[in-house]
C-alpha cells in the first residue's frame, strides 16, 4: 500500500471528524433541540472513508438513512451539515431535508434516503449515466444488512449486471437491521456478498473496522469496475456504536456488547495502533487531528445553534424549477 | 405540417428531441424487444411502437432495454437525472406505478424539495393508461389523480397528436419531472402536426369547442367522448364549453372558472373511480372559487367505486360514455 504521509492524515482527520460529528449529536440530540429521527454512523467510519477516499469528485454515491458518515467522507460541507440537522436556513437543504436526507450533488452525494434500499436503484441510474458519458466514473450504492432484503437492490443488482453498469453495491454489515439481528433477518446465512455473487457480479468481502483492508480490498474491487468489468459488490463486517435510532433503548444488544464492540472493534482505535506501531505517524499528529476535529465540530454546533430557522413562507418554495 | 397519429407523433418526438440533446435516453420493458432471443434485437419498438428506430440510429447506451424491473427503471432513471441526463423511462402499462411507486413518490418527486433547491431531476415517465381495450383491472387504470395529488410532479395527457408532440417536447425541454400519460385507446387517433419545432406550455387548458350553456371540464380520452356528446346536444340547441385540460398538474384553473362562470352549469368527465378523483379535485376548486355562479350542483361523470371489469358488457359499463355525458348535461340543465 502506498498511502503517503499526508493520505494517512487525511484519513484519520475524516474518520476522526465523522466519530466526532455522530458523538457531539448524541449528546445534543438529549437537550430535545434536535427534531425528528437521527440515526447516527459511529462505528462504521472505515467504511465510508476508506472507500470514498479513492472516489474522485465526479464519481457518485447515493446513501441511507444512517447517511452522515457518507457526506463528511464525500466532501460536504460539516458545517452545512450541522446547520441542516438543526433545521436551519443556512443548512446544506435549507433546512428542508433534515438528517435523512442531506445531499450536495456539487461533491457527487446523490443524497442520503429515509426509505430503505431506495438508493440502489438510482446509483444504476447514475452508473448508467457515466457509461454515456465514457468518462469511467463509478456509482456506489452504500446499503445495509437491511437494505439487502430489499427488492429494489436485487432488481438493481441484475440491472447493472445486465447493462453492464459501473455500479458498486456495498454492503455495510452492521448486523442490525433497524433492531433485528442479521442472523434472523439475513437468509444466506449471514452472508450478504454471495447474493451479488448470485446475481452474476463478483463481490469482495472485508473487516470494515479496519480502515487499511477496507482501503486495499475497495482498491481492488474499484480497478476491476473502471476497467469496465461493469458491476461488483463488496460485504464489510463492521459495527454500530449507537442505536437504529437516537432514543433507541437498544434492549436487542448483549450483555456488554456496547462496551465489547467499542473496545475491540473501533476502527478509529486500530488505526492508531496501526500507523503507530509501523512508525507512520506520530501520536501526537493523531491527537493534533483530534483537537482541530473538536473545534470544528464545537463552531459548527455553536454556529447551527445561533443560525436563524427558516422563514415559514418560503415552505412552499423549490418544488418546482418553474411551475405555472 | 403532416397528418400523422398520436403514435407517430410521439416517436418523432422522441427522434428529434434525441438528435438535439445527447443527454436524453430511453430505458424501459422491450423498448427494443428480441434482446437475448435466438433472433436477436428486433428494435419492435416497445408493445406499443412507440419507440421504433430509436436503438439502431442512437444505440443501446441511450436506448436501454430493461429487464422488467419497475422499481429499477424508474429508480435507475432518477439516478441518471441526477447525474445531469434526461432519461425517458416507459411503463407499458400506468398500473405499474404500482410496482414503482416509492421511486416516484418518495424519491423523484421530492429530491428538489428535500435538498433545498439544490437540483433537479429532469425526468419523463411514460404511462400507457386507459381503459377500452378490455385488458381488466391491473391493466386498465387511470392513475393520472393519485399522481396529480404529489407536489413535484407534473401531469400531462395529450389527446391529439398535435399536443403529443407540443407536451412531450415540453417535458423534454423542462427541468421538472413529468408523468406523461399516453391512452392506449387514442394511439391510432390521427390529426395535423407541424413539420419545425412545437412546444405546448404546460398549465395551458384548450378550449375545444365553446357553446355557452353548460361547462364540461375533461380530459385524456374523455375529451372525445366529451366532443360526441355535445355534437348530439348541439343537434338540440345546447351549446357546450368542452374543456381539454392538457395537464392536471399544474391546472389552468382560469380556463375553468371563467366557463363557470359564464355558464353557471359544471359537468367534470373522468375516466376514474369517483372517491378522491381528479373530479371531486375539479368540483372543489369550482365550489371553492365560484360558489355563487354556480345555478345547479356539479354533475360528476366517472366510473363507479369498483375495479375496471374484463368482459365488454362490463368494461363499457364502467367507463364513462358520450350518452351518459349527454344525460349529465341535460340533468345539469334541468335542474334550474
Amino acid at each position: 500500500m502506498q498511502l503517503s504521509r499526508e493520505d494517512l492524515l487525511g484519513a484519520y482527520r475524516r474518520m476522526a471528524t465523522i466519530r466526532q460529528f455522530e458523538e457531539r449529536l448524541h449528546e445534543e440530540i438529549k437537550s430535545g433541540e434536535i427534531a425528528g429521527f437521527t440515526h447516527l454512523y459511529a462505528g462504521q467510519e472505515a467504511v465510508a472513508v476508506g472507500i470514498c477516499d479513492q472516489l474522485t469528485i465526479e464519481d457518485k454515491i447515493v446513501s441511507t438513512h444512517r447517511g452522515h458518515g457518507h457526506c463528511i467522507a464525500k466532501g460536504c460541507d460539516v458545517k452545512g451539515m450541522m446547520q441542516e440537522i438543526f433545521g436551519r436556513g443556512g443548512g446544506l437543504c435549507k433546512g428542508r431535508g433534515g438528517s435523512m436526507h442531506i445531499a450536495d450533488l456539487s461533491v457527487g452525494m446523490l443524497g442520503a434516503n429515509g426509505i430503505v434500499g431506495g438508493g440502489a436503484p438510482q446509483a444504476v441510474g447514475a452508473a448508467l449515466a457515466a457509461k454515456l458519458d465514457k468518462k469511467n466514473r463509478v456509482a456506489i450504492a452504500f446499503s445495509g444488512d437491511g437494505a439487502c432484503n430489499q427488492g429494489t437492490t436485487f432488481e438493481a443488482m441484475n440491472m447493472a449486471v445486465v447493462t453492464k453498469a459501473p455500479a458498486i453495491f456495498v454492503f455495510e454489515n452492521n448486523h442490525y437491521s433497524e433492531h433485528t439481528g442479521d442472523a434472523y433477518a439475513v437468509g444466506t446465512a449471514k452472508d450478504i456478498a454471495s447474493r451479488a455473487e448470485a446475481f452474476g457480479m463478483k463481490a469482495w468481502r472485508a473487516n470494515g473496522c479496519d480502515y487499511f483492508e477496507t482501503y486495499e480490498t475497495m482498491r481492488e474491487l474499484l480497478d476491476y469496475v473502471r476497467a469496465g468489468n461493469g458491476p461488483a459488490a463488496i460485504e464489510l463486517d463492521t459495527e454500530r456504536f449507537f442505536g437504529h435510532f437516537e432514543g433507541d433503548p437498544q434492549r436487542y444488544r448483549g450483555k456488554g456488547e456496547i462496551d465489547r464492540i467499542r473496545d475491540e472493534r473501533d476502527c478509529l482505535k486500530a488505526f492508531r495502533a496501526k500507523v503507530a506501531d509501523a512508525k507512520l505517524l506520530d501520536v501526537a499528529d493523531l491527537d493534533a487531528i483530534d483537537a482541530q476535529v473538536a473545534t470544528l465540530i464545537e463552531a459548527s454546533v455553536v454556529e447551527a445553534r445561533a443560525a436563524p430557522p427558516p422563514d415559514p413562507a418560503t415552505v412552499a418554495d423549490d418544488v418546482y424549477v418553474d411551475y405555472v | 405540417m403532416a397528418i400523422m397519429t398520436i403514435r407517430d407523433a410521439i416517436v418523432q418526438t422522441l427522434h428529434s428531441e434525441m438528435e438535439r440533446d445527447p443527454d436524453i435516453m430511453l430505458l424501459g420493458e422491450d423498448v427494443v424487444g428480441g434482446n437475448g432471443t435466438a433472433g436477436g434485437p428486433e428494435a419492435i419498438g416497445g408493445i406499443w411502437g412507440t419507440s421504433g428506430g430509436l436503438w439502431a440510429k442512437f444505440g443501446p447506451d441511450r436506448i436501454i432495454d430493461t429487464p422488467i424491473s419497475e422499481s429499477a427503471i424508474v429508480g435507475a432513471a432518477a439516478g441518471a437525472a441526477l447525474s445531469g441526463k434526461r432519461p425517458v423511462a416507459e411503463l407499458m402499462f400506468a398500473d405499474f406505478v404500482g410496482v414503482s411507486l416509492d421511486q416516484i413518490w418518495n424519491q423523484i418527486a421530492k429530491f428538489r424539495y428535500m435538498f433545498g433547491g439544490k437540483t433537479k431531476c429532469p425526468v419523463v415517465i411514460r404511462l400507457v393508461y386507459g381503459a377500452g381495450m378490455n385488458t381488466a383491472a391491473q391493466h386498465s387504470q387511470s392513475v393520472y389523480a393519485m399522481l396529480t395529488a404529489m407536489p413535484g410532479l407534473k401531469v400531462v395527457l395529450p389527446v391529439t397528436p398535435l399536443d403529443a408532440k407540443g407536451l412531450l417536447t415540453e417535458a423534454l425541454r423542462g427541468d421538472d419531472p413529468v408523468m406523461f400519460f399516453e391512452h392506449k385507446a387514442l394511439y391510432g387517433v390521427k390529426g395535423e402536426v407541424p413539420d419545425g419545432d412545437h412546444r405546448q406550455r404546460f398549465g395551458e387548458a384548450r378550449m375545444v369547442r365553446e357553446g355557452g350553456d353548460v361547462t364540461i371540464v375533461t380530459c385524456g380520452r374523455m375529451v372525445n367522448f366529451s366532443e360526441k356528446a355535445a355534437d348530439k346536444l348541439a343537434a338540440d340547441g345546447i351549446g357546450c364549453d368542452v374543456i381539454d385540460l392538457r395537464t392536471t398538474s399544474p391546472l389552468d384553473e382560469d380556463a375553468i372558472l371563467d366557463s363557470v362562470e359564464a355558464t353557471g352549469r359544471l359537468v367534470v368527465v373522468d375516466e376514474s373511480p369517483p372517491r378522491c378523483s381528479l373530479a371531486a379535485d375539479i368540483c372543489a376548486l369550482v365550489a371553492t372559487k365560484a360558489f355563487s355562479s354556480l345555478k345547479v350542483p356539479p354533475e360528476l361523470v366517472t366510473g363507479p367505486h369498483s375495479p375496471i371489469p374484463y368482459a365488454r358488457e362490463l368494461e363499457r359499463a364502467w367507463v364513462p360514455s358520450p350518452q351518459k355525458i349527454e344525460a349529465a348535461v341535460r340533468r345539469a340543465l334541468a335542474a334550474g
